[in-house]
């Protein structure tokens, strides 16, 4: 079915999603906000360009963009899975919980900020090109991937990536001798076991991108986790 | 120890005539105060773990036991006191920040007890709330500016959505992990019973309790724990959290040991983790991008909950609150730094914020003076006491209440201020399972009907004796109050008159 948005504010064009059946196409795109916000069982593709809050709080289904997004895609998900052609905007993933983001290209400020994990959800961010600063602050669980495609002579990531991290795992695509962690987190080169996981999460993403995952895997990979699930508990005394 | 040695700031005294050695103060007391002496079969206690909880107090079958604050104290100094000497030496020894909770307890400026309220006499005669109806019932919500009809002249009744409430009070925001199960299993009940909301913090929401749905607010706060569609769709409005009274300016932090069993489960976060809210929703900026957030709120629950949006009482409140109006929010809560908390930073709690009642006359009269005070709804918390104080915020503008530390207290709350131990002897703030059985929920429940059922009758003779018989009319009706004691810039900003005035 197909959704003309020319015409349509963000609240009429998610009426006619939730009206639509299950598999829509969303034509003339215009940075409508809040699309297939709170959803789920859906599976919407997207031409043009969805504004801010693409996916918030999505809870299954998936989303797929022709283009670029903005910011704050899949703010708050829990589930199902977004997938974005080419760049998105900052604070993309915000506090989500579960499901993935497929980012072909780049993403802005604070991707994977405060991103979480429980019991089996396990969220995976990938981010195929470079990463903003301050990718993955305050990440408390899932993965981060960074591929770091077509950057040219752009670090991986920019400043600062995961202050105050306190769970979960970031891996680039990369040796990272240029880029510099803060001191609560453990740096490492990726082991055989960690080469497994990455293969593993990478399939789904290459297959969505009609990207080689042998030309993916052929690169160094470093992992970052949290030195502890603690790292501010002794800056308190009781008074 | 050595220098920083204190003599313990509490005494416990126990009269042996009538201590029976029946070890029921050792039971009751998670401190570990108490203790046997085998060997001459008399109870002792290490007073320095002593935080003057009560607990062994009520609980003495033989009334034996007396906690009183020691006099052993340093010497006198206005300036240096005592707290002041000791909060140094915690620090130069831990190199910690200082943390507390509960509410502020220094002795800054309580403007309800310097207002006065007003009653008729001879002519509009008082009106007695037993004899004759007395509206206490209020709507929170958007309400339209003027009547507006149809091409048939018949009346538009479509609202945006309102919470009602019996009377304008509700739980504020106390999240589960803070306080315990029972705690809030007593909430949830109690605001069922009154038909008002109570608030789940940002601790998620426990299954057990989504069928007091319709009684309750679930909040996003920007660590967003526990916040899912379902999550949202459960309760009866959303509160987006942006501040707290007791500590503006800085998140949330519930340490990984209070992640246990059920509470990680309702924050969806595995067991033992710290559970860290940043001080800003990191997507929030400006007042756009909190306007992104309350609509990404409305588009998933599809414009059926009205958004509130709480802040912190701070200098710039009423241009912020403006803001707030203009965001597409349906209510706004402000708490003023009286308010409470089950863990914030001494020097935050004690030093930022202003007072809720300057708070309160500033943003209503700069809604009003904005020509938008009907777009949004009024809720003030940070330390209402009693049911005058309630009354004294609905006269200076307010729509509603919340109220928080005065549940606790009827829960059996004894303020002895140390809720971020964990340790709570009255089942409150804890969540060690022999202590959360202390409070039992069926008793809490009806002693917070009780307390609110009380405050209700108390703001209906109140009201009655102003001469008015609907909420309604005392909102925003100053001319009700006159100021004691208070300066003309203090006159000023509460806008109200002095006493004789």
């Amino acid at each position: 079915m197909r959704i003309d948005a020319t015409e349509l504010d963000f609240s009429a064009l998610n009426r006619a999603i939730r009206t639509s059946e299950p598999a829509c196409e969303i034509t003339g795109c215009l940075g409508q906000r809040f699309i297939a916000a709170g959803m789920d069982d859906i599976d919407v593709t997207i031409e043009g360009i969805p504004g801010n809050a693409l996916g918030a709080y999505l809870n299954g289904g998936t989303i797929t963009v022709r283009g670029n997004a903005q910011d704050a895609v899949g703010d708050t998900m829990n589930a199902g899975r977004i997938v974005i052609h080419g760049n998105v905007g900052d604070a993309a993933g915000y506090a989500m919980r579960g499901g993935e983001i497929y980012i072909r290209k780049n993403a802005g400020y604070r991707a994977g900020i405060h991103m979480k994990a429980y019991r089996d959800k396990v969220p995976v961010m990938i981010i195929g090109g470079v990463a903003g600063s301050f990718l993955g602050e305050y990440q408390a669980g899932g993965l981060i991937l960074v591929l770091g495609l077509e950057r040219g002579n752009r670090r991986i990531v920019h400043n600062f990536p995961c202050t105050g991290m306190h769970g979960g795992k970031m891996i680039l695509r990369d040796e990272c001798q240029d880029v510099i962690f803060p001191s609560q987190v453990d740096v490492r080169k990726a082991d055989e076991q960690d080469r497994a996981e990455i293969r593993a999460v990478l399939t789904p993403y290459c297959a969505c991108f009609g990207l080689d995952l042998d030309d993916m895997m052929d690169a160094p990979f470093t992992v970052v986790t949290p030195s502890g699930t603690n790292p501010y508990q002794q800056l308190y005394i009781a008074n | 120890m050595g220098v920083e040695l204190f003599y313990p700031e509490f005494e416990v005294v126990r009269n042996y005539d009538r201590c029976i050695a029946c070890r029921v103060c050792e039971r009751q007391c998670a401190n570990e105060v108490h203790s046997l002496l085998e060997s001459k079969g008399i109870m002792i206690s290490d007073e320095s773990k002593c935080v003057n909880c009560q607990r062994c107090v009520a609980l003495c079958p033989t009334r034996a036991l007396k906690i009183v604050k020691s006099n052993c104290t340093l010497r006198e100094n206005a300036n240096w006191q005592n707290d002041t000497i000791r909060e140094i030496y915690k620090q130069a020894q831990s190199g910690g920040i200082l943390l507390s909770s509960m509410g502020n307890p220094k002795p800054l400026p309580v403007y309800w007890d310097k207002i006065l309220i007003n009653a008729s006499q001879v002519t509009n005669p008082p009106i007695d709330p037993l004899r004759e109806p007395m509206e206490t019932r209020v709507f929170l919500g958007k309400k339209p500016e003027r009547v507006q009809r149809d091409e048939t002249g018949a009346l538009k009744c479509e609202l945006p959505p309102q919470l009602e409430l019996t009377m304008p009070i509700m739980f504020s925001a106390m999240s589960y992990g803070s306080l315990s199960y029972n705690a809030h299993a007593s909430l949830a009940r109690a605001a069922e019973k009154l038909g008002i909301l109570y608030n789940t913090g940002e601790g998620g929401l426990h299954e057990d309790f989504l069928r007091y749905g319709k009684n309750t607010i679930v909040q996003v706060a920007s660590g967003r724990f526990g916040v899912h569609e379902g999550y949202l769709r459960s309760g009866a409005a959303i509160e987006i959290k942006m501040g707290q009274g007791a500590k503006p300016g800085i998140g949330g932090h519930l340490p990984g040991t209070k992640i246990v069993g059920d509470v990680s489960r309702t924050r969806m976060i595995p067991e033992g983790t710290d559970a860290i809210s940043p001080a800003p929703h990191h997507d929030i900026y400006s007042i756009e991008d909190l306007r992104q957030l309350v609509f990404s709120l409305k588009e998933a629950t599809e414009y059926q909950k009205p958004v509130i949006v709480k802040v912190a009482a701070v200098h710039n409140i009423a241009a912020i609150a403006s803001g707030i109006a203009r965001s597409g929010a349906d209510i706004i809560a402000i708490d003023g730094f009286r308010g409470g908390t089950g863990a914030a930073p001494t020097r935050i709690r004690d030093n930022v914020g202003i007072p809720i009642e300057l708070a309160l006359a500033a943003v209503d009269q700069r809604l009003r003076d904005e020509g938008i005070r009907n777009s949004i709804s009024l809720v003030v918390g940070g330390s209402i006491r009693n049911a005058s104080d309630v009354v004294k915020a609905i006269a200076l503008g307010a729509d509603a209440v919340y109220i928080a530390t005065a549940g606790l207290i009827a829960l059996g709350c004894h303020l002895c201020r140390t809720c971020q131990t964990g340790r709570c002897n009255w089942g409150i703030a804890t969540q060690r399972p022999d202590l959360v059985r202390r409070l039992n929920p069926d008793i809490g429940c009806e002693r917070l009907v009780n307390l609110l059922t009380a405050w209700q009758h108390e703001i209906m003779e109140m009201m009655g004796g102003m001469g008015i018989n609907s909420i309604e009319a005392l909102r925003g009706n100053r001319l009700m109050l006159r100021g004691i004691g208070l300066t003309g810039k203090e006159l000023e900003i509460l806008g109200i008159a002095h006493a004789g005035e």
